[in-house]
């Protein structure tokens, strides 16, 4: 099993209802309807990954995130999710807004422009850091909001969002020691676990 | 000239009717004395019946939705891209029902029957009949072909609410729902179109009061206007440019007010062939049919609450276009569904030509279908 998916599979009920923002080919809904029984929904733009979805008999949902979700009322879910899209979504900071209005609990999963590997190329190359968790050029990359921990959790702090727990892993979502010490330094990437309110 | 022989037709079909002879009782308040449903089936139903597929028709369609009745027949049943072998309605694993809804006028009892109490065509006096109407009466059929539970009720547009109402109405009948190009009501502007299409067909003077036949004729200008712009209304502004731009039917402009440009004489052929295969009265109907739709009112007007009967799981598709069933009313579905908690799977189909699309065989729209029925054989354990 994927590391990514048993993560997030430990901060979700059993039977909770579960919306996934940028769902993907559906494993990680395909993973909780399984071990979790939950109700669960995806939304995806991509064609073949919708197919994809469809064929695993997960409940995708053809939407695009930047055109908001109005569509989908508040507190109608127990958790939403977002694995590895927030960079990439037009406005970050709204969609975490509506996230935590939609869903009572949010997961954030996303690539740290903090991690050392990235500050390190920056800065012997100056050029804009290509990872094994960031593989794309400045070009062609569909990640436009990049960010480090620091500055993620700097936007939770000022939009009053709870930071209930934090997860902090490697590209291939391990933990390792040093990471817990430094995160904002030696983790590549990081699960969030969101409430409203508090600080 | 027609391909029987092609190894994903469903090749020579012969229509069948399902007699009801009990009383019927419509929700309008009237009762027939009985009815009869003209279908057919492709493919075999399984021992434990469990692979049916019911194909529900849209306005103007019939039963006759794949293959050939005759050999001379130039074309195939109205929906044949999609039904056959190794097509994305299999018939090599489901068993496909295709009825002529009531109130229709290709064999099922309709305006065109003879009415046992007086002994004359109803003609106008037909009484009007409701989705809900059809769905009953599609049940019984159901009960007659042994079929307890279908694999799935799919349909477009019109079909596409029979298929949502059987969902609500008879939860434990089908085990999924496909809503292709639908919505759960019909929008002002949608009636208001259905409006001027009826109007056309009153206002000719051939139609007396829907006695036409009577007097030895038919609004034929009637309902060919109302075909025209029901027509124009199924095709997008992109679609009609890409098919006919401003093409002349001769090579030089003549100013003159006859069918000058490719579109008219389009619109006057598809006007004119409809006028001679369709009947005013059950045009009439099915608009209205069309019209009163609305499976939410009786759950004051809440669809989540009305879909919340629904045991099925669905599937909805929509396409860019269609400016008729636009993808707008398909995402008020879907989002309904969501909020019952109902397993629900939506694609939005990228066509240019608007709500005909759900006719035509769009590679992306018959992949997202053929993947959605092929799990419902997996599900079913390959058993349908």
């Amino acid at each position: 099993m994927r590391a990514d998916l048993a993560i997030i599979a430990d901060l979700i009920n059993p039977g909770a209802r579960v919306l996934d923002l940028g769902c993907g080919e559906g494993d990680l809904l395909a993973h909780l309807q399984k071990t979790k029984q939950v109700n669960g929904y995806g939304l995806e733009i991509d064609s073949n990954n919708i197919t994809t979805c469809i064929d695993k008999g997960v409940n995708v949902i053809e939407q695009n995130l930047d055109q908001g979700l109005d569509n989908f009322a508040s507190d109608s879910f127990d958790m939403v999710i977002m694995t590895e899209t927030l960079q990439s979504v037009k406005s970050p900071d709204l969609m975490l807004t509506d996230m935590l209005r939609i869903g009572e609990e949010c997961i954030v999963t996303f690539p740290n422009f903090g991690y050392w590997r990235c500050r390190l190329y920056f800065i012997l190359r100056g050029k804009m850091p290509v990872a094994e968790h960031l593989p794309y050029s400045w070009y062609d990359t569909p990640n436009i909001h990049l960010c480090t921990f620091r500055d993620f959790e700097r936007l939770c702090r000022d939009k009053g969002v709870r930071i209930i727990e934090r997860f902090v892993a490697d590209s291939k979502h391990l933990n390792r020691p040093l990471m817990n010490l430094f995160p904002n330094f030696f983790g590549a990437i990081a699960f969030y676990r969101l409430g409203s309110g508090g600080g | 000239m027609s391909d029987l022989s092609s190894a994903d037709s469903v090749g020579l079909v012969i229509p069948e009717t399902y007699r009801h002879q009990q009383p019927f009782a419509l929700q309008c308040g009237e009762t027939l004395e009985g009815f009869e449903l003209v279908y057919e089936t492709y493919g075999e139903l399984n021992d434990q019946a469990s692979n049916a597929v019911l194909v529900c028709h849209a306005l103007s369609g019939h039963h006759h939705a794949a293959g050939f009745h005759e050999a001379a027949e130039s074309r195939p049943g109205w929906w044949d891209s999609c039904i056959g072998p190794g097509k994305p309605i299999d018939t090599r694993r489901f068993y496909v029902v295709s009825l002529n809804n009531l109130g229709g006028c290709h064999g099922s009892t309709g305006p065109r029957s003879i009415n046992p109490t007086a002994g004359t065509p109803f003609g106008p006096e037909f009484p009007l009949v409701t989705v809900s109407d059809w769905v009953r009466s599609q049940r019984l059929l159901a009960d007659h072909l042994g079929i307890q539970q279908f694999a799935a009720v799919i349909g477009g547009s019109l079909g596409g609410m029979q298929a949502m109402q059987w969902a609500i109405d008879f939860p434990d009948r089908l085990r999924a729902a496909v809503l292709i190009a639908s919505a759960a009501k019909l929008s002002a502007q949608n009636i208001a179109f259905n409006e001027i299409a009826r109007q056309a067909i009153l206002t000719d003077p051939e139609y007396h009061h829907g006695k036409y036949r009577e007097h030895g004729v038919n609004p034929d200008i009637g309902l060919m206007l109302a075909r025209m712009l029901g027509h124009v209304t199924y095709l997008s502004d992109d679609g009609m440019r890409q098919k006919f731009g401003r093409e002349l039917k001769s090579g030089d402009l003549s100013l003159g007010l006859d069918v000058e440009f490719q579109v008219e004489s389009y619109l006057h052929h598809q006007g004119r062939s409809f006028s001679k295969q369709f009947d005013a009265n059950t045009y009439l109907l099915m608009t209205r049919a069309l019209d009163y739709f609305d499976p939410a009112r009786p759950y004051e007007d809440d669809l989540v609450v009305a879909l919340s009967n629904a045991l099925c799981k669905f599937c909805v598709i929509s396409f860019t276009t269609d400016w008729r069933f636009s993808v707008k009313r398909s995402k008020e579905i879907v989002d309904a569904l969501v909020e019952a908690g109902k397993n629900v799977a939506s694609a939005v189909i990228e066509s240019d030509h608007g709500h005909d699309s759900f006719l035509l065989p769009i590679s992306r729209y018959f992949k997202v279908l053929s993947t959605y029925m092929n799990r419902l054989h997996r599900e079913a354990g390959g058993a349908c």
